[in-house]
């Protein structure tokens, strides 16, 4: 690993002398991306969990938003602090860039086209979940 | 530990791919899949980061940005057929871009083929 191989040269050479401090900030960093790196995974499991057991289609959607910002954006975060700066973390920022774009637009794109298409939320916040009509024998008694 | 943590990442992005899977072969409609499949492209390019870091090479970076946009563009053209019902070829009107008049025959070269058939057909 280039970036592990990179990280110990630097704190081999500031454990000499009084450059100690440096190793302690690498070491926070990286603790910092570890903590971001398994948040961005606990979300993306919740993400698609939820894709799997909601009821319906709009209420699914909510799980991949979830994957797309938060799982996604942690990851990515967790990456990039991990490797500092370098090109590696702007190619990481410009990849961030357009996950956040394109995303959440093809989404809003495919709400869209399935309100068109007739497909109506079952879950709506005035009328509460879809009641079930009284069938006729119900209804003599 | 990070290469722990890496491994895990990499783990729990494989298991939200299997998830997506299993929400586009079970979902009723057309639409649950799409989204599933939106989601498998967007867990595809973050799996593709992990590998890179555990692979110690920072090429595959690139392949992750070309994949989020190839992404897009499918997901865009998918919704446009399947909302539609074609790609939208026989629409686009050739004699606009050209200056020239349209005859009877279209000039997109997949009803061009369809009309000279027809027009073999009929005579």
């Amino acid at each position: 690993m280039i970036f592990a191989s990179l990280l110990a040269e630097s704190s081999s050479l500031a454990a000499d002398g009084g450059q100690s401090t440096s190793f302690a900030i690498e070491n926070l960093l990286t603790i910092i991306a570890v903590v971001s790196l398994v948040g961005g995974s606990l979300f993306s499991i919740i993400g698609g969990i939820g894709i799997c057991r909601l009821p319906e289609f709009f209420s699914r959607m909510h799980g991949a938003g979830i994957t797309d910002t938060m799982g996604a954006g942690l990851i990515l975060i967790g990456l990039m602090i991990y490797s500092g700066l370098s090109l590696v973390t702007f190619k990481l920022m410009v990849i961030l860039f357009f996950l956040t774009i394109t995303s959440p637009s093809s989404c809003h794109a495919l709400a869209h086209s399935a309100l068109a298409k007739g497909l109506k939320p079952e879950l709506d916040l005035k009328r509460g979940p879809v009641e079930r009509q009284p069938n006729a024998s119900e209804a003599r008694s | 530990m990070i290469i722990t943590a890496l491994s895990a990442t990499a783990i729990a992005v494989l298991v939200t791919m299997t998830l997506a899977l299993i929400r586009a072969m079970l979902g009723p409609t057309v639409f649950d899949r799409v989204l599933a499949l939106n989601m498998f492209g967007t867990k595809t390019v973050l799996f593709i980061c992990v590998i890179s870091y555990l692979q110690g090479r920072t090429d595959f970076l690139d392949l992750a940005l070309l994949y989020s946009l190839m992404n897009f563009i499918g997901m865009v053209a998918l919704l446009r057929f399947t909302t539609q019902g074609d790609f939208g070829q026989d629409r686009c009107d050739v004699s606009d871009i050209l200056g020239t008049k349209s005859g009877p025959i279209s000039r997109s070269p997949i009803t061009a083929d369809r009309a000279v058939k027809s027009a073999e057909v009929t005579r």
